[in-house]
């Protein structure tokens, strides 16, 4: 018995504890999100017409919005698309960060004189005429869950440019690194020498870049809102959730309105622990 | 603003007192210069808020276009306009009858053609040059000028020709058009009269305020013009405002809460979620004035050109499909969730406040899903499971647009969805942002249905002209035609243009009766409420008497007076 305690003490060393837990927090949510269709009580699009703004009760737990539709079922199918589309947009826009940051900072020269001006040309240009373009492109009746996935992809495709500044700067540093140098005299180099020894280093860039990116993109999803990009009625999403928050008298009066943001925070915390302790852990 | 300056002095006088008496002897005289420099600039700051004590302040969304009062066309400069153009007749806004300002008697002749007016004796413009008859004719004379460009003008051009105006006595002047023009005299009270003389021009004026200052992005100054003809019943020179200061503001939340702490003495033009907010914390501050003119309409795409399958065209160009889906919507529930009990189901073009021209005999379409199927059938249409199908079997879905972030139509579009769903119809919702919104409904007809909110100015049926004459290029539904596609469209036209022309007021009334039932049978236009006219006052104002029209709350502008109690506040 005693050792059998030893070996779970050993197991549970403070950094797993943590991501034991947080992988369990995030397990049980992607759970919660997943089987939203049994565990909340209505649809997320019914509205209760009779029961506008309600408070939380039996029947509603975390209350009503203000077309009388149920909060917990509108949390629950909304986490289902934010916690998917925002990591997936995410991981989109570090991979093309990665890699034209990288290979500028990597290459050197000329080479990453004309990606820097790149990026300051990409940054400098006003991305909400291309937007407003893509929306009208985009037919008409184009059905809620196609819309917001676009919304998410041009997110992902449009949201390289910044974190693929830092990942550039990160390379430049890790360059002259004593081990890429040993490892250039035992003649590695080229895509071998950037994918099996620099990028790897890189990592802990990326995934900060990676976890700053998914609030912002939920974040930009509801701002999209406003130029009929982003998720459209009646699909819930955590984006669109929180922009109810705009009314903050109703905030501090219906505290309850605010569970999308703990919901969201604590996502956010879990993925970072999981991941951080992950990151420490030697390979 | 003398009195408070008097105010100050017994008060600096205690404060130079309480001085002396905590001194020590010693120091009396070095602290003596201290003295005469508090009092100085206690003097100096009690002089600065007297300046602005009896001051009306208030916000504009967005900073006004022009100050010439002939090529107003926005709303911000309309507002500028209001507050200090003079105008020949005035619309009262409480009464809503037509009141003498700068005419003391008007006469309207030759079949609508022909207006006299008789002036006001001893007016002077705000810069002291005396108004004339000449001023009148000259501000005609520029209005219908086609290198002008003239906004206003458009309400007079009801034909090609030229106009006449010139003066027939030393008080008196005459207007000729070139065809009758419905309500003529009323049309005059969005003409602010420009002097033909003055070296001012545009800041000569006839109103109540001048511009004083204007800082673009910031704020508009106006001040009261000391030569404003009107006086009140006691005699006093009006207005009673010394300035007013007009913020330039676009955020609707940094707006209330600059109301709230008393920044600002009125906020027009609330949300109903705000209006409750306000309702919450200063009950007393809160004006609902009922509804407003405003309507809040669907329409489908009609054009015969427009890029549309001929299956939804056919669909949209039925009588029955229209009414069905007028009768499927809970236009009692969009007035109570969305506009939390601030608007009134619509039954047509005329709101219930427009008093004169209202059918009463129409009333807003009740909610009736079994109505809307059994319409539904009788065109072709059935049910199969939980959708709907045409008679060529195509299933039942459409689009339908509205404005980004314009949350309350947002909301309604969400109902209407939920209650079109009930019918077995898929509608998505899609919000635009406003310039492609109207590039989609007025250039490429690129659009399905959209719900959009309209802003009625004036009470008299011939403003609606440009929507429901078939050639109009505001005929939403089916615009510029070259002739009416159909036989109520043709029926429409020949109804509006008679009441144009009729003399009588109880004629026109009656054409314009029938317009309106024409609409209700047809449904070229879904009309879903009349939205209140909801505002946020100031307690210490005064004379407030809300009216339905705009500007709902400074409509009397001249006889406000600020509270002595904000006066001291401030």
């Amino acid at each position: 018995m005693k050792v059998r305690l030893r070996i779970m003490r050993d197991r549970l060393k403070p950094g797993r504890a943590a991501q034991m837990i947080a992988l369990v927090v995030l397990a049980l949510v992607a759970l919660a999100s997943l089987f939203a269709g049994f565990i909340a009580p209505s649809s997320y699009s019914e509205q209760f017409r009779d029961a506008i703004s309600a408070p939380p009760s039996a029947r509603f737990l975390l209350g009503t919005d203000d077309l009388g539709r149920d909060r917990f079922a509108r949390l629950l199918y909304g986490t289902r698309v934010s916690l998917l589309l925002a990591p997936a947009a995410a991981l989109l826009s570090t991979l093309l960060a990665a890699l034209i940051g990288g290979l500028a900072g990597y290459l050197g020269g000329r080479w990453e004189r004309y990606v820097t001006s790149g990026i300051d040309l990409f940054l400098s240009l006003p991305w909400l005429f291309l937007l407003l373009a893509a929306r009208a492109l985009l037919p008409l009746n184009t059905s809620p869950i196609t819309s917001v996935a676009i919304t998410f992809l041009l997110l992902g495709c449009l949201g390289w440019a910044s974190p693929a500044r830092i990942i550039r700067a990160g390379t430049r540093t890790l360059t002259n690194a004593d081990y890429l140098v040993q490892a250039r005299a035992s003649g590695i180099s080229g895509f071998r020498l950037f994918s099996r020894h620099l990028l790897p280093n890189l990592r802990p860039i990326l995934l900060a870049q990676f976890w700053i990116s998914i609030p912002v993109f939920i974040l930009s999803e509801a701002n999209l809102g406003l130029l009929g990009l982003g998720v459209s009625e009646p699909l819930p999403s955590w984006g669109a959730m929180l922009r109810e928050l705009e009314n903050y008298t109703a905030v501090l009066q219906n505290p309850w309105m605010l569970a999308p943001v703990v919901l969201l925070v604590i996502v956010v915390g879990c993925l970072q622990v999981v991941l951080r302790t992950e990151d420490q852990i030697p390979c | 603003m003398l009195k408070y300056s008097l105010d100050g002095v017994p008060l600096l006088t205690r404060g130079a007192t309480l001085c002396r008496v905590h001194d020590s002897p010693a120091r009396q005289q070095g602290d003596t210069s201290r003295v005469v420099i508090f009092a100085t600039a206690l003097l100096f700051a009690l002089t600065l808020t007297a300046q602005s004590t009896n001051e009306l302040r208030f916000c504009l969304r967005g900073d006004p276009k022009t100050f010439n009062p002939l090529l107003v066309e926005d709303e911000n400069s309309e507002t500028v306009l209001y507050l200090t153009g003079g105008v020949l007749v005035r619309l009262n806004r409480y009464t809503q009858e037509l009141e003498g300002e700068l005419a003391t008697k008007w006469k309207v002749s030759e079949n609508g053609r022909r207006i006299d007016f008789e002036l006001r004796p001893n007016v002077l413009f705000s810069d002291g040059t005396p108004f004339t008859c000449e001023d009148v004719a000259s501000t005609v004379r520029q209005l219908m000028d086609p290198a002008v460009h003239s906004p206003q003008a458009d309400a007079f051009r009801s034909a090609n020709g030229p106009t006449e105006s010139k003066c027939t006595g030393p008080s008196s002047v005459m207007a000729r058009f070139p065809a009758p023009v419905a309500s003529l005299a009323a049309r005059f009270d969005q003409v602010g009269i420009m002097s033909a003389r003055s070296a001012h021009k545009e800041s000569a004026v006839l109103g109540p305020f001048t511009v004083a200052e204007y800082k673009p992005g910031t704020y508009l100054l106006l001040r009261r013009n000391p030569n404003y003809w009107k006086h009140d019943s006691n005699g006093k020179p009006l207005p009673y405002l010394d300035s007013l200061r007009l913020d330039i503001q676009q955020n609707r939340e940094s707006e209330l809460l600059r109301f709230r702490r008393g920044e600002l003495d009125i906020v027009n033009k609330l949300d109903p979620e705000m209006y409750d907010r306000l309702t919450a914390e200063m009950p007393h501050a809160v004006v609902d004035a009922g509804p407003s003119l405003d309507w809040e309409v669907v329409f489908f795409n009609q054009v015969a050109g427009a890029p549309l399958p001929e299956y939804k065209r056919r669909w949209f160009r039925s009588d029955e499909f229209r009414r069905a889906i007028s009768d499927a919507i809970n236009r009692e529930d969009i007035c109570r969730v969305v506009y939390r009990g601030h608007a009134r189901p619509a039954a047509g073009p005329v709101s219930v406040s427009n008093r004169f021209w209202l059918n009463a005999a129409l009333k807003a379409p009740a909610y009736s899903v079994n109505t809307a199927q059994a319409r539904l059938q009788r065109d072709g249409f059935h049910r199969s499971g939980d959708a709907l199908f045409d008679r060529d079997g195509h299933k039942v879905e459409f689009s339908m647009i509205t404005n980004a972030g314009n949350k309350l139509h947002e909301r309604t579009l969400a109902l209407i969805q939920q209650d079109l769903a009930k019918l077995g119809i898929q509608l998505n919702i899609v919000v635009l942002d406003f310039p492609s919104l109207i590039e989609r409904i007025s250039r490429s007809f690129n659009y399905e249905s959209v719900l959009m909110a309209f802003t009625n100015v004036d009470l008299d049926p011939s403003d609606q002209m440009n929507i429901w004459l078939s050639s109009g290029a505001q005929h939403q539904w089916n615009p510029n035609q070259k002739a009416p596609e159909t036989q109520w469209e043709a029926e429409i036209d020949k109804l509006m243009q008679a009441q144009a022309a009729a003399p009588d007021s109880k004629q026109r009334k009656a054409y314009f009766d029938k317009v309106q039932e024409i609409v209700a049978e047809k449904a070229p236009m879904l009309f879903l409420v009349n939205p209140n006219a909801l505002s946020a006052v100031s307690a210490n104002l005064k004379n407030v008497t809300p009216a339905l029209l705009r500007p709902q709350i400074y409509w009397n502008v001249e006889r406000l007076a600020i509270g002595s109690k904000l006066v001291s506040q401030r």
